[in-house]
């Protein structure tokens, strides 16, 4: 689908950077391509364009191509691992892996390498995907930019000056700059469908326990998910099926069948969704959405409708309190869990030098291995859980968060989906939002309450937005355990959008100009 | 602390004020692996060897809780006449300290897995007093932290610690008892009895090895006094890691007397965690409560609820085995015991031992007679506890049994159990080493008898008079000719016959 092809100055995505994951599976598998070959071309493609994206914080060169080889030597031996094996992927800074340093984007753990593997790392590897490297995120997953890492920002390929989102903007951009075919973000209020929705990629944040936690490096356990990326519907369901499942290191994991979510790609793709209802909720619009956002959520809404859908209006009244609780709940775990980065057993060490006790290590070490928005957190979080105040914050906030599950519950009476924009803006300049905390936030508005609640949810791109040309995304939010209607209905939307306008959506990425 | 604290006349505390207890109690349980990970759970291995990246709280690692960990508090719970929670959580108890990998404990707050109990103990007079339990609860233990290059180990003036993360994880118990308020002048005995009992029960239900040299039974002593006549308990300190059941008797006696002579002068009680210390006998003051962290306890989101189904919780009751006052109870009536009998040999730490020589064939008064008596003076000899003497049960019973065929002597039965306690072998190996079997071949022994008779005529005479109580001195002769080796019933049977009296 296609055909960009590179200019003599080498700037376009290749033939084979351009293909998408289930494409290039397909010509590796028909032995057309090489994994090695794959391979090499997108770590071309990394070196070329990375000093204008900085998608990555790290990138796995050797490690990769030996991964390659070993899925040709495995195909050639007539045992793939996987449908995807061979292929490759752009995995976000936090996830451990034993190969690679594992930074989360923080200065706290520069050059530490873990030692021990994911679980998503490990099924990776198990199906033969082959992985690139480590994308950029903010901090700790703490932001909507990634402007938050301590290794500074990734740039927007479809407009360098603009954030890809965050905090999972690393991955995303990576996608939309055709460095890799395949990446996993990790979701706590938006961080895989926040950064879809601004480069106009495909983002799933499966249902809350779908895919392991184990060695994904907690911000906010009860919120946290991990999911696939792509370019494409059947790319992210492809590559669910690899990550997801249960997994007896974790104790939230779902012990139960995963949902057949690639089928339901292929079967959406036909184009029929007659037979799904589909609630667009009421409390998602207005003030603070940009026009061209509301637009493109309107016209995807006609979409699904001459696709078959029923759509109807659904309310669900509690979603404006989301962000709040959100803010409550999401700092409180966090001070926790972050509480390890003490300086004693990893990572940056401050003040070992004899004049400081241990106290004074851990303090000097938090103070200067945490930036800002970490920090901000910490001590939002630290307040909330206090003696005194934990019933009127964290108490209430957790109160909310069944009230957001009881809409959604109710919601999911009426209809099989629910949609929205995915965030109310297209992508914002760098250093716009950096000193406005609250204007940050907004950007997870729509996306936080499937978060609290644990129920699936999916970014997948509507088109671009009249005033700026930039992409905008569309959220598809399915009752937890049915993450297979996000890809049906999808894929559907997918199809029909590709046909309207002519051309795939990823014909549009602007090609970038190489930095030499 | 540089002055003495001052204390008061027992006696005189006991006029002006009454006692108000609180103990809390950790077990280590003796799983075989950790709370939440697969590492094992060992004592005393080499430091750090028995880490993985789950209880060295490596980012991105999760806990599993250990499913024998949580059985375990169960049967604890019902042991102890508790609840058991139908759905409870665990959830994180947050506070720095560098022997603890995730700067957070793992523990229950609010929603402890047992709660509401009572035990039953058995005070030195043989008086029953209750305890009443608050509750039990799950959590971790943390590592441990060595200070290098300062005073007998205290960070305080340390050049470095070190750490080691081997304990961290292991499955701990927490039992905290409601106020026991009608203690009186019991209340130091109380504690004792009270930690005793909890360690027997634990012990006989085997989830724990129950060793406070070790760690393994931990207590800390919360001690307030009330004003005779008032209604309000006093302030409260807790005595930290008192680790024999000795000294917790003696930390609550000082601590009482401590806070009676502060409060006689109209001071305060500072609400603090105090050390005790084992050689004068006296607390110290360690950290200030009132310095101590807001732990920020919330429920622990990386792990699910637990609610035990009710038909789990009966089947668990189901294996609860005798609990040790059933097992007195039933002690008493069987071996025909006098209260006073049966209080020696629960003191004596003899019950079980019996009880197997019991089972290995011998009666209960002889069982009794050996371990309550001339075993508990070898071990008090030895300076140990009668159960750590190198005998088996099953080796007392054999010597019992040789005593009852007749192929030992009292005397000689003493010197095989020696033999055996020196580490030369069970009591048949001590017995062909040492040539100590009881003489009964008759024809050796009827020389002996002869031999006897001749040397004394008037006795021989006598004997053949009818006055067979004159047989003595003839066996006596014998057993002496045969160094103590013939028994003496055979003997006395040869001399009669010899005398023509049978």
């Amino acid at each position: 689908m296609t055909s960009t092809t590179s200019g003599p100055e080498g700037s376009g995505p290749t033939e084979l950077t351009g293909l998408t994951a289930s494409e290039l599976a397909a010509k590796i598998t028909a032995g057309e391509v090489s994994a090695e070959e794959v391979t090499r071309a997108h770590l071309d493609r990394i070196e070329a364009v990375e000093p204008d994206v900085h998608a990555f914080l790290h990138v796995n060169g050797q490690e990769a191509l030996e991964a390659a080889r070993r899925a040709d030597e495995d195909r050639a031996n007539g045992r793939a691992a996987s449908p995807l094996a061979g292929v490759p992927l752009a995995l976000k800074d936090v996830f451990t892996t034993t190969d690679m340093p594992t930074t989360c984007g923080s200065r706290m753990l520069e050059d530490w390498t873990p030692p021990y593997d994911s679980t998503v790392a490990g099924r990776l590897r198990e199906a033969g995907v082959v992985i690139l490297g480590k994308t950029n995120m903010d901090e700790f997953a703490m932001g909507s930019s990634t402007e938050n890492s301590a290794f500074g920002p990734t740039h927007n390929p479809w407009d360098l000056e603009r954030v890809p989102g965050g905090s999972g903007g690393g991955s995303s951009a990576a996608l939309a700059a055709f460095e890799a075919p395949l990446a996993i973000g990790t979701d706590t209020g938006g961080s895989i469908r926040q950064p879809a929705a601004v480069t106009g990629t495909v983002g799933v944040k499966p249902t809350y326990g779908g895919v392991s936690r184990y060695g994904l490096v907690a911000f906010s356990s009860s919120l946290d998910q991990a999911g696939p990326c792509g370019r494409t519907v059947l790319d992210a369901a492809m590559l669910h099926e690899v990550i997801a499942g249960h997994d007896r290191m974790d104790s939230t994991s779902i012990d139960a069948p995963v949902p057949q979510v690639t089928a339901a790609a292929r079967e959406g793709a036909a184009g029929d969704l007659r037979g799904m209802r589909v609630g667009v909720v009421r409390e998602f619009a207005g003030e603070g959405y940009q026009r061209g956002v509301l637009d493109s959520f309107n016209a995807a809404v006609d979409t699904l409708t001459s696709l078959g859908a029923e759509v109807v209006e659904v309310s669900c009244p509690h979603f404006e309190y989301a962000l709040g609780a959100y803010y409550l709940i999401a700092p409180s775990e966090c001070s926790s869990n972050l509480a390890r980065f003490d300086a004693m057993r990893y990572g940056l060490r401050v003040g070992d030098d004899g004049e400081h006790n241990t106290e004074e290590v851990m303090s000097l070490t938090r103070e200067q291995g945490f930036g800002a928005e970490v920090k901000r957190r910490i001590m939002l979080g630290t307040y909330a859980l206090s003696s005194g105040y934990y019933d009127a914050y964290y108490g209430q906030a957790q109160k909310v968060r069944t009230l957001i599950s009881r809409d959604f519950a109710s919601a999911f009476e009426q209809v099989d989906v629910l949609v929205s924009p995915t965030t109310p803006t297209t992508a914002f300049r760098i250093g716009e939002r950096a000193d406005d905390p609250m204007a940050m936030y907004l950007a997870d508005l729509c996306t936080i309450p499937s978060n609290l609640a644990g129920n699936a949810s999916m970014s997948v791109p509507s088109g671009v937005s009249a005033e700026d040309g930039l992409p905008v995304g569309l959220q598809i939010m399915a009752p937890a355990m049915a993450d297979d209607r996000l890809y049906r209905v999808g894929a559907a939307y997918e199809t029909a959008r590709d046909a309207a306008s002519g051309s795939s959506l990823v014909d549009r990425i602007p090609q970038l100009e190489v930095a030499r | 602390m540089t002055a003495v604290a001052e204390i008061m006349d027992y006696d005189e505390v006991l006029r002006n004020f009454d006692p108000v207890l609180g103990l809390e109690v950790h077990v280590e349980l003796s799983t075989a692996t950790k709370m939440f990970c697969g590492c094992a759970n060992e004592f005393g291995a080499e430091p750090n060897t028995r880490v993985c990246p789950v209880c060295l709280g490596m980012p991105g690692a999760l806990p599993v809780v250990n499913g024998t960990a949580v059985e375990s508090a169960i049967r604890i719970g019902l042991a102890l006449n508790c609840q058991v929670a139908e759905w409870c959580r665990f959830a994180r108890k947050n506070y720095f300290y560098p022997d603890m990998p995730k700067n957070f404990q793992t523990s229950q707050y609010d929603e402890p897995i047992v709660f509401d109990g009572h035990l039953d103990v058995v005070l030195d007079d043989g008086e029953t007093f209750r305890v009443g339990i608050e509750r039990a609860h799950m959590e971790e233990d943390t590592g441990k932290s060595s200070h290098v290059g300062g005073a007998a180990g205290r960070i305080h003036g340390a050049e470095h610690s070190l750490l080691d993360y081997n304990r961290a994880g292991v499955p701990l118990i927490e039992i905290v008892t409601k106020p026991i308020t009608d203690a009186g002048e019991r209340a130091p005995e109380v504690a004792r009895a009270y930690v005793t009992a909890l360690r027997d029960l634990l012990r006989s239900m085997g989830v724990s090895d129950v060793r406070m040299d070790q760690g393994s039974l931990r207590c800390d002593a919360n001690v307030s006094l009330t004003p005779k006549g008032s209604t309000r308990f006093g302030t409260r300190t807790e005595t930290k890691n008192v680790n024999s059941f000795r000294s917790i008797e003696r930390a609550v006696r000082f601590e009482m007397r401590r806070h009676a002579a502060l409060l006689n002068e109209g001071a305060e009680i500072v609400q603090e965690t105090r050390h005790f210390d084992e050689s004068s006998g006296e607390t110290s003051s360690g950290r200030r409560k009132e310095e101590a962290e807001d732990y920020r306890y919330f429920p622990e989101p990386d792990l699910v609820p637990i609610a035990p189904s009710r038909d789990w919780v009966e089947q668990l009751r189901g294996t609860l085995p005798e609990m040790p006052w059933e097992r007195r109870r039933r002690a008493q009536e069987q071996w025909e015991l006098s209260d006073e009998e049966l209080r020696d040999l629960v003191n004596a730490g003899a019950l079980d031992l019996i009880a197997a020589t019991v089972d290995a064939g011998a009666s209960p008064s002889e069982a009794r007679s050996w371990w309550v008596a001339y075993l508990t003076q070898r071990a008090n000899e030895r300076g140990g506890e009668l159960a750590s003497l190198p005998i088996t049960p099953e080796q007392v019973a054999r010597v019992i049994e040789l005593v009852n065929e007749g192929k030992l002597t009292h005397k000689l039965a003493r010197q095989v159990v020696d033999g055996v306690l020196d580490g030369r072998g069970g009591p048949d190996e001590v017995i062909a080493a040492d040539e100590l079997e009881v003489v009964s071949d008759d024809s050796s022994l009827q020389a002996a008898v002869d031999e006897a008779l001749a040397a004394q005529p008037d006795a021989a005479e006598k004997i053949r008079g009818g006055k067979v109580q004159a047989a003595g001195a003839i066996v006596g002769a014998v057993m002496k000719a045969t160094q103590g080796q013939a028994d003496a019933k055979r003997v006395r049977e040869l001399v009669l016959a010899a005398c023509g009296q049978q």
